[in-house]
């Protein structure tokens, strides 16, 4: 949604204000699981979960995201740091508005878009095909992947070893398969971008490869949000910081001041 | 908040997000906007149902030739069955119904699979939905487009079949494409339909099979409803023909078999194929489309 910030721009009366992109406004999320109910796992007894008709019915709730209110500005790099399980990678979807939230709302300044599209791509088919398939999926148009069709597989670096992009994603090495995976996802030009831990895949030629192809994505993004468990990525790429913790928002502030925090934490 | 000073402090996030001009993240789209999304999307729809069906076979060392053998295969063992053992012709001859029943089989399994690959539609996909953004309907009209792609490799073998038992292709073959296209359209908002149920309810899954396999029986894919139900009441006869599933059969049949006259169709056929397709399109597209902001939620 380019073109609506081009008309917004002028009419703002102070042009040199911070200009939100991503407002979240005490967010919760909650997963249902099913099946995942403690009790007796017999089938008369699922069946009399089910004849009750109560709200539960043999559904777990897993409360992922609880109340968490922030307010994202363009140009700016947010970290997202916290233990596995806090709820991290949850909050991204629902930003992404691929989660729908529980309570709460998530504003946001055109689609953000999570970077990967694993789930799109298919084992049984071609590396030709998935990339064709992968960029139609991120919604870009067929002339658009017929024109970056080279490139993808140029960056991935498949037929560096021979032709492989017209065998069988089955066929291929795990690292391979994650080049071609991230190549296709890096494909696109994004307004507000999430990378979830996407930095360290392939050998070592490859990370330096998309690492600086992220780089150029940041530039070209308005927002850019970054999962990391790697404290120097997110020392060397965000200028803010958020910290959860059970899904809740621990702390919100300047890298350095955040990152010092979640140290002594974590008891490094 | 945030802890940066702004000269928008102290407003809510609401009238924030209203002055800068940003929207709900993941709210569902009006119905015109969500058809030109989904438009936007024809490519990709068409790309994954060509993927599924190509992948389907994509292990097996003959390849896609399956494409064809499998629809061979089912109806030579109807054949085998009801044409050399039982020698059975339900009223009518052998040159009759083993056509028949063939086209009977082929034409039931479309909608049948449809149905069945529309229930798994959203709850088997949960990863793609949670990853990427698209019209959800997408998933749906891809899976029910893959069974017409698979349907028309069965057409194929249904036309050399048909041909050996006498009945040589004519003008009323061209029938075919008005009712496979309204099938379609019918299998369509049945997939959209139980996608939608199936997303909240996965048991679905388990339970349409038996749901399935009694429409069949009473659908008349082995026997004609006009000549087994002879002597019953004619409201009871009526009520079976109207039957979509019975409905799309006949009229396929009408139009590829000689010996399978107008006599066997109830009236205002057509009216009633059309208007199980328009009204189960639509009213399953509206029906899904009512639900779009809360799939992925598994």
């Amino acid at each position: 949604m380019a073109e609506q910030n081009l008309e917004q721009n002028p009419v703002d009366p102070n042009p040199g204000d911070l200009i939100p992109t991503v407002i979240a406004d005490e967010l919760h999320i909650v997963y249902r699981v099913h099946g995942a109910k403690t009790g007796k796992g017999s089938a008369t007894s699922a069946l009399s979960r089910i004849v009750k008709r109560g709200e539960e019915r043999g559904v777990r709730k897993v409360h992922a995201v609880r109340g968490v209110s922030f307010v994202a500005y363009r140009g700016e790099a947010v970290g997202l740091i916290g233990s596995n399980g806090s709820g991290k990678s949850t909050l991204l979807r629902a930003i992404a508005g691929l989660l729908p939230a529980e309570k709460g709302r998530v504003y946001t300044n055109g689609q953000p878009s999570l970077l990967g599209v694993n789930a799109a791509l298919m084992n049984d088919l071609t590396g030709e095909r998935n990339v064709i398939l992968g960029g139609l999926a991120m919604g870009m148009t067929r002339e658009q992947v017929r024109e970056r069709y080279q490139e993808i597989v140029d960056f991935s670096g498949i037929n560096e070893k021979g032709d492989f992009i017209t065998l069988p994603m089955r066929t291929y090495s795990s690292g391979m398969a994650a080049r071609l995976r991230f190549s296709i996802a890096a494909a696109k030009d994004h307004d507000v971008l999430m990378i979830d831990e996407a930095l360290a895949t392939g050998d070592r030629k490859f990370q330096v490869r998309s690492e600086e192809r992220i780089r150029e994505l940041r530039k070209s993004a308005g927002t850019v949000f970054l999962v990391s468990h790697n404290n120097k990525s997110i020392r060397d790429t965000c200028d803010r910081v958020l910290w959860l913790e059970r899904g809740e928002l621990r702390m919100d502030g300047p890298t350095d001041e955040v990152l010092k925090e979640y140290e002594k934490f974590t008891g490094k | 908040m945030s802890p940066r000073p702004s000269p928008d402090e102290g407003l809510t996030a609401a009238q924030l997000s209203a002055k800068y001009g940003l929207t709900v993240s993941g709210a569902r789209p009006g119905l015109a906007e969500y058809i030109r999304q989904l438009w936007g999307r024809r490519h990709f729809i068409l790309a994954f149902s060509q993927a599924k069906l190509t992948a389907q076979y994509s292990q097996a060392k003959l390849g896609q030739l399956w494409q064809v053998a499998t629809p061979l295969l089912n109806a030579a063992v109807y054949f085998f069955i009801f044409g050399v053992i039982l020698k059975a012709s339900r009223g009518m001859s052998r040159d009759v119904y083993i056509p028949f029943l063939v086209t009977g089989v082929f034409v039931f399994t479309f909608t049948q699979s449809s149905i069945m690959a529309g229930v798994r539609a959203i709850s088997g996909n949960l990863g793609l939905v949670r990853a990427l953004h698209f019209p959800r309907a997408s998933l749906p009209i891809s899976f029910a487009l893959q069974q017409l792609q698979q349907l028309l490799f069965s057409m194929t073998v249904l036309f050399i079949i048909v041909v050996g038992f006498g009945s040589y292709p004519s003008l009323s073959w061209l029938l075919i494409v008005p009712v496979l296209l309204l099938q379609f359209l019918f299998n369509t908002g049945l997939a959209l339909i139980v996608a939608r149920m199936g997303a909240k309810t996965p048991d679905l899954a388990q339970l349409m099979p038996f749901i399935l396999r009694t429409w069949m029986y009473t659908s008349g894919v082995m026997f004609s409803i006009s000549t087994m139900m002879e002597g019953r009441s004619e409201v009871f006869v009526r009520l079976l023909q109207v039957n979509p599933a019975a409905i799309y059969m006949d009229l396929m049949r009408f139009a590829l078999i000689d010996g399978y006259g107008a006599s066997n169709l109830p009236p205002h056929v057509w009216a009633i194929a059309a208007f199980w397709a328009v009204v189960l399109f639509v009213g399953g597209f509206v029906y899904f489309w009512q639900a779009e902001e809360r799939y992925g939620r598994g």
